[in-house]
């Protein structure tokens, strides 16, 4: 995300990424970021709870006002008193097969066709569907 | 490393990389300071665009892939709620499926609109698949294309929402 925000910004647009990898966004080092420490896919805040969502972004635009090139904020919100919900996290798990020796790979397979939520959405797409960008890779061989 | 610390996810991923027998992913490490361009209006007066790498679709577009995809979708943030839809391969889908605020969070922005905190949200969202493989893809097609319609679109702001 922080390669597209570096794009944008040399475009004239301030940017601003929220996060909750650090150590990720730390690398790439965006103009500015806000970083939420809580699990994968709730960098904006938990569900159905719009009080929390809005102090969130609320403390993000705060941030954006205030931020120094290559900042990262750390918004004061914790996802649980007890941080055990990181352990574990992307660990190895061993295969219960106690003859193997082999590590389990949980990862979700590369599918190189559309993963649709529900099978009705594929039944429901627009042929067209104009906002649908699909970008040539002219440098591609 | 004590349990409150931040989860090094580039330490996990090499980890588990290397325990199925993969070469090391290699991460994005910039040790220039970034490009900054400085607000040239309060946000309360200025009109941002959301843009998002959780996979987001709606009902009716073309879901994406999990292999490399770096195409994007062009999302009406006045859509149904009930034809937002998310796919991705890197995270637990199941709260954002059930309130797509979490990665998207659209009703909020407009909920900083109404609380006077934000001038405005930008009709248009931009979201693609994030987990790309090709830094090139991303740095020479995709980052370019997303640029070209927030400049198009006249926005003040871009925040941009990773899963």
């Amino acid at each position: 995300m922080g390669l597209i925000a570096k794009e944008i910004e040399r475009r004239g647009i301030p940017t601003l990424c929220m996060s909750s990898a650090l150590s990720i966004t730390a690398a790439v080092n965006p103009p500015r970021a806000v970083y939420l420490d809580y699990p994968l896919g709730h960098t904006a805040g938990r569900r159905d709870n719009g009080s929390e969502q809005d102090a969130i972004m609320t403390a993000t635009l705060e941030a954006f006002a205030q931020a120094e090139p290559g900042q990262i904020s750390h918004l004061p919100f914790e996802w649980a008193t007890d941080h055990s919900w990181k352990d574990s996290v992307m660990r190895p798990h061993k295969q219960s097969d106690q003859s193997s020796n082999e590590h389990a790979d949980n990862r979700v397979e590369r599918f190189d066709t559309p993963q649709y939520q529900s099978e009705s959405d594929a039944q429901a797409v627009d042929g067209s569907c104009p906002t649908c960008i699909f970008l040539a890779d002219t440098k591609a061989v | 490393m004590s349990a409150q610390a931040p989860i090094d996810y580039i330490q996990r991923t090499r980890d588990q990389y290397a325990s199925l027998g993969y070469p090391p992913y290699q991460w994005v490490h910039a040790e220039e300071p970034p490009p900054f361009t400085p607000l040239a209006k309060p946000i309360a007066d200025a009109k941002i665009s959301l843009v998002a790498s959780g996979g987001i679709y709606l009902k009716g577009q073309v879901a994406f892939h999990f292999k490399d995809d770096f195409s994007y979708r062009e999302i009406d943030v006045d859509a149904p709620v009930s034809e937002r839809r998310a796919t991705h391969f890197a995270y637990d889908l199941t709260d954002a499926r059930d309130d797509m605020n979490v990665v998207f969070p659209v009703d909020t922005l407009k909920r900083m609109v109404s609380a006077g905190k934000l001038g405005a949200l930008a009709r248009q969202a931009y979201t693609f698949m994030g987990g790309i493989y090709s830094t090139r893809k991303v740095e020479s097609i995709l980052a370019p294309a997303i640029a070209d319609r927030l400049v198009t679109d006249e926005v003040d702001l871009a925040l941009l929402v990773p899963a």
